[in-house]
């Protein structure tokens, strides 16, 4: 069974390549079980066609989720979800740890939006504290 | 075969003393979508005449599929394996709809009958019709289909959703799609930044009739990143001396830059300004391409 319907239309005018979109689609797909073991993406030249994106664009992103493990290509048959990878359940493990802390930054007063910047001045901090080592 | 569909060497083209297209190297690889951005006036049409031999260089060179542009012959046998839409999509105003599709497949022995019936029917064109009183859109359609049908290696298309509505845009966005999954190359000017973020895998920008840049639009993306400091006292602007910083403005408290990579130096000297807030984000096509023509 594939499923267009999984993914949504990438936004070409965001600043992430349309790639890196898609890929996030599957894996979120992935992650919240949507997608399970086996299942068949779209082929490459139907989703290029729904979504109205360039084929090769559809081709880098499945080469991309081969790569990291999340799908394996197979020549002449198409895409299809690998078992679910350790790291999607443990995503999915560390979900009620960032739910009770959002619960408590909101109940603090904060907005959604502040909440959203404190994370990703968080994540940037780290990445910069790693990159000095 | 050939590694690009279309390559040109310093392409240049004089109308008297004015320059329409300046030393243009353009490579557009096999299998590609590229779009050809640029504002009115910049030397799109004239490059893609070029390419298609209806106007001769001035000087420079350039090969499509493989053939010399200078070469008439082996030029008008390339140009058999290219569909192409031009400018003021302009056809034989005398002829119906219906004739115009008979008389241009009558030339080439791919032509695809299937998707000829299935545009037909898609774009609801009337084939009584004579194309002298289409209206632009139902003018740049019937183009495309002629285009597509005889089911060219290589599209090159000037401006091909000119004047087309948005679901019009969409159609024609979704033909190129397409045509690239049956393996076409597709060479198409526009000055719709958007639709050439959608669909093309890689962009070239001229302006004033030079290459400003041509690269794979995921690696733009990927390279350029806008960096925002901001002081808490008037910025400390001076010019930093890194590689990669393309802009930079500074208004009050608030310091720009536009870096086309070489990300990790120039945040390592901004720090060194002492701002309150650095804050690194990536950037669209449109941001690019502004600050690009705007320097030039």
């Amino acid at each position: 069974m594939t499923i267009v319907l999984l993914f949504f239309k990438p936004n070409p005018s965001a600043p992430a390549p349309i790639y890196l979109q898609l890929m996030n689609q599957v894996k979120h797909a992935v992650e919240v079980g949507a997608l399970k073991s086996g299942d068949q993406l779209p082929g490459i030249r139907n989703l290029a066609e729904s979504l109205v994106v360039n084929p090769n664009t559809v081709a880098k992103a499945y080469r991309e989720l081969e790569h990291e493990g999340v799908i394996d290509l197979r020549h002449g048959a198409g895409a299809f979800v690998k078992s679910r990878s350790a790291a999607g359940g443990k995503v999915l493990a560390a979900m009620p740890l960032v739910t009770g802390l959002v619960d408590r930054l909101k109940s603090r007063g904060l907005s959604e939006d502040e909440v959203r910047r404190l994370f990703e001045a968080a994540l940037i901090q780290q990445e910069e504290t790693a990159r000095r080592r | 075969m050939n590694q690009f569909a279309i390559q040109t060497h310093a392409l240049t083209k004089s109308y008297g003393r004015a320059e329409a297209v300046r030393s243009l190297n353009l490579e557009v690889p096999d299998g590609s979508i590229c779009g050809f951005l640029g504002k009115n006036g910049a030397g799109k049409s004239t490059t893609i005449k070029m390419l298609l031999g209806i106007c001769w260089p001035t000087s420079g060179a350039g090969t499509v599929l493989g053939a010399s542009i200078r070469d008439a012959r082996a030029s008008l046998e390339a140009r058999r394996r290219i569909g192409f839409v031009s400018e003021d999509k302009r056809l034989y105003h005398y002829m119906s709809v219906g004739q115009m599709i008979c008389f241009t497949r009558s030339f080439y022995p791919r032509w695809r009958d299937a998707l000829e019936q299935q545009l037909l029917r898609q774009f609801q064109l009337p084939l009584e019709r004579k194309t002298g009183q289409l209206s632009k859109g139902m003018r740049t359609k019937l183009a495309l289909l002629l285009a597509l049908c005889r089911g060219a290696d290589l599209l090159i298309l000037d401006e091909p959703t000119e004047g087309l509505d948005p679901v019009a845009v969409e159609e024609v966005l979704q033909l190129l799609a397409r045509a690239a999954a049956d393996g076409a190359t597709i060479f198409f000017s526009s000055h719709q930044i958007a639709e050439v973020e959608q669909i093309a895998d890689r962009v070239a920008i001229i302006d004033d009739g030079r290459m400003l840049l041509q690269e794979s639009l995921d690696d733009l993306k990927e390279r350029y990143r806008r960096i925002q400091l901001l002081f808490d006292r008037e910025a400390p602007w001076k010019p930093l001396d890194v590689r990669g910083i393309a802009a930079a403005r500074a208004e009050g408290p608030a310091v720009s830059l536009l870096a086309s990579g070489n990300i990790d130096e120039i945040v390592a000297a901004a720090r060194s300004l002492d701002p309150v807030s650095l804050e690194v984000a990536q950037v669209n096509l449109k941001e690019i391409f502004l600050e690009c023509v705007r320097r030039n």
